[in-house]
């Protein structure tokens, strides 16, 4: 891979704060190949930037409008029991009589 | 030729009318799949052996067993005098990104690779309802981030069946390899930046994207929830439209599933396209990417080999009394991958919050301190690159601080690429197109880890299928030929919002039109190796 030449507008700073909030732990090899393409990617994202957008342009979320006709009715809020819960139990990398387990979990008091 | 070899339509046929069974129909594609597969992708697959080079790959999880008792069922039913549906006795492979009960849904990442699924997906519970035989659980990039297959947890990764060393494309890799191959004549897939439709044009199969709200999402593990749409792969347009029969529709399940009355897609299929207005885009002809590594712009023309066949296509729709239509301008198909780069992350991100090793999947078998180091350790050792780079872009570019610079832009920018196709399908607007034709894919099928790792690079291989995920529309891949290193090209056409049936009626006409041709008889080179 050739040694980029743009500057890293992400820095190790940023990106560090980057994965502590996306609670992913990381070897630094990992680390540097993230940080790189991240930097990549947003060189290509800029290119957005030379787009003229007029401030009164709305956003597509959804590429298809959905309309009276086509917006498909909501189903009665009605609860329906799942007919095999311990299907869904027997997920959970860790269970005891039917209850999740998991480590401690921290607690910190809001001052 | 053997059973497997016959079309879902012959196939359905002959078991209706009890030529064959369903049972002789399945152990004959589950044979080729022993005979062209190889062992099927499992984590820490360790290092590939000559062995793997000689195979296609496409499988995780081969449910045989399953297979063969549901062909019995099927047959059962016939013997009884009932119908099991119009798929009856029909194989068919599923992108393991779809949910299916009690069966590992892996999405092809460590992170799920435990997960057994309490539910099925609604596509799938479709396929079944219609009578057809699940074969198993077909590999993809992990979570369906990429273009090659090779992101895979589950090595080794899919091979191109056309040239085994070159990558099947991706993420719908192993569906298209399994339907290239005749392991399955169906499988079904997903496309949210050109998974289906860039791995049926590197596969020479036929892929539809549908429109965004026509088949349901239920089940499917998301990526990204607003551009997320699952489809058809199959060997011809006939079946396409026989598969989108059994899966379009509304879902009281998926909210997003619109409610839009489905079409029967085999009734019209050979109406022709005399009077059709079908589009070319020079706009289509070529790609602008950036360098990473320089930031500089290039433009650069596609390979001729491939524009020559989008234009003979068209050469062959005129004078089947279509009207080609030059020069139609789609200016913003450029912006499609940076969009993408922002919209897709921003969705992927949220989408991957969910996987925490708590309620189902991997948790870090290390011993922690608490609930904090078990996440960050579930999620390091779990997830891949790839994940991992979708989730930190993300989280960046919707950041409060960002946003409005980033992610609000981008989703004005898909308004404007949605414009651009607003404006040209218009009935009473310039150029009233009822489709546009455009090469599928910038290149061929690219080599093994020629282009893997550059993660760039690898997104510019979805900049002319990634504008129809943006906008919404309907569009398909379907085979046109092959350049000169015997790789097949595709080519696209996109239509409004619910033309399905429009498009496969012209992707019809142009298999016909076709259909005498030399390149028409090929074989990928792994069966040729078979019939010696």
């Amino acid at each position: 891979m050739p040694k980029s030449t743009q500057k890293m507008e992400i820095t190790r700073e940023v990106f560090d704060h980057l994965v502590s909030l996306a609670a992913i732990q990381l070897e630094d090899e990992q680390a540097q190949y993230l940080l790189r393409e991240l930097n990549h990617q947003l060189a290509s994202i800029h290119e957005l930037e030379a787009i003229p957008l007029s401030a009164d342009l709305p956003i597509t979320s959804n590429g298809v409008p959905y309309t009276a006709s086509t917006k498909p009715e909501l189903r009665n809020d009605e609860w329906q029991a799942f007919p095999a819960p311990q299907d869904i139990i027997d997920q959970a990398p860790q269970h005891e009589d039917g209850y999740i387990v998991v480590p401690d979990i921290p607690h910190t008091t809001l001052e | 030729m053997q059973l497997c070899d016959f079309s879902a339509i012959e196939l359905s046929c002959l078991i209706h009318q009890r030529k064959v069974s369903a049972v002789e129909v399945v152990e004959s594609a589950l044979k080729r799949i022993g005979d062209v597969d190889g062992r099927p992708g499992s984590l820490d697959g360790g290092e590939e052996n000559i062995e793997d080079g000689q195979h296609v790959h496409a499988f995780i999880t081969l449910t045989s067993e399953r297979a063969r008792a549901t062909a019995k069922e099927i047959d059962d039913q016939l013997g009884a005098g009932n119908d099991p549906g119009p798929l009856a006795g029909v194989p068919f492979t599923v992108k393991d990104i779809f949910c299916v009960k009690r069966t590992p849904s892996t999405a092809a990442s460590r992170i799920l690779a435990s997960f057994i699924s309490p539910y099925t997906a609604t596509a799938v519970e479709r396929m079944l309802t219609a009578g057809a035989v699940m074969l198993g659980k077909v590999n993809l990039d992990e979570f369906t981030y990429g273009s090659s297959n090779e992101s895979s947890a589950f090595q080794p990764s899919p091979r191109n069946p056309w040239n085994l060393s070159r990558v099947p494309g991706g993420s719908s890799g192993g569906s298209a390899v399994s339907v290239a191959t005749g392991e399955a004549p169906l499988s079904l897939g997903t496309d949210t930046a050109g998974s289906i439709r860039q791995p049926a044009a590197f596969c020479g199969v036929v892929g539809m994207k549908p429109t965004y709200g026509r088949v349901s999402r239920y089940g499917l593990i998301a990526f990204g929830s607003s551009l997320d749409c699952p489809g058809p792969l199959a060997r011809d347009i006939s079946d396409t439209a026989l598969m989108m029969n059994a899966i379009a529709g509304t879902d009281s399940r998926d909210a997003t599933a619109a409610s839009v009355a489905v079409p029967d897609y085999l009734s019209g299929l050979e109406k022709g396209v005399k009077g059709l207005r079908i589009g070319l885009s020079t706009d289509y002809f070529r790609i602008t990417f950036i360098d990473p590594h320089t930031g500089e712009y290039s433009e650069i023309s596609l390979a001729p080999e491939i524009e020559n066949a989008v234009r003979l296509a068209a050469q062959k729709l005129k004078e089947m009394g279509a009207e080609v239509i030059e020069n139609v301008p789609m200016p913003n198909t450029r912006y499609g991958i940076p969009a993408y780069f922002v919209i897709s992350r921003v969705e992927a991100a949220s989408n991957l919050h969910r996987y925490d090793g708590v309620k189902y999947g991997y948790r870090s078998p290390k011993s922690t301190a608490d609930l904090g180091e078990m996440y960050r350790r579930s999620r390091g050792e779990g997830f891949g690159l790839q994940p991992k780079l979708r989730i930190l872009m993300g989280m960046y570019v919707s950041a409060a601080q960002y946003s409005e610079q980033y992610y609000r832009r981008a989703l004005k920018v898909r308004t404007l690429i949605r414009r651009d196709f607003e404006n040209v399908f218009d009935p009473h607007g310039a150029y009233r197109l009822d489709a546009l034709l455009t090469p599928t894919t910038p290149t061929t099928a690219f080599p093994m880890k020629a282009i893997y790792g550059d993660s760039v690079l690898m997104q510019y291989a979805d900049q002319l299928t990634v504008p129809a995920n943006h906008a919404g529309i309907p569009g398909i891949s379907l085979p046109a030929g092959f350049d000169s290193d015997g790789l097949p090209i595709g080519i696209q056409l996109l239509g409004a919002d619910f033309s399905e049936a429009l498009l496969l009626q012209i992707g019809r006409a142009f298999e016909m039109a076709s259909n005498n041709e030399p390149w028409r008889q090929r074989k990928p080179e792994i069966l040729q190796k078979q019939d010696k």
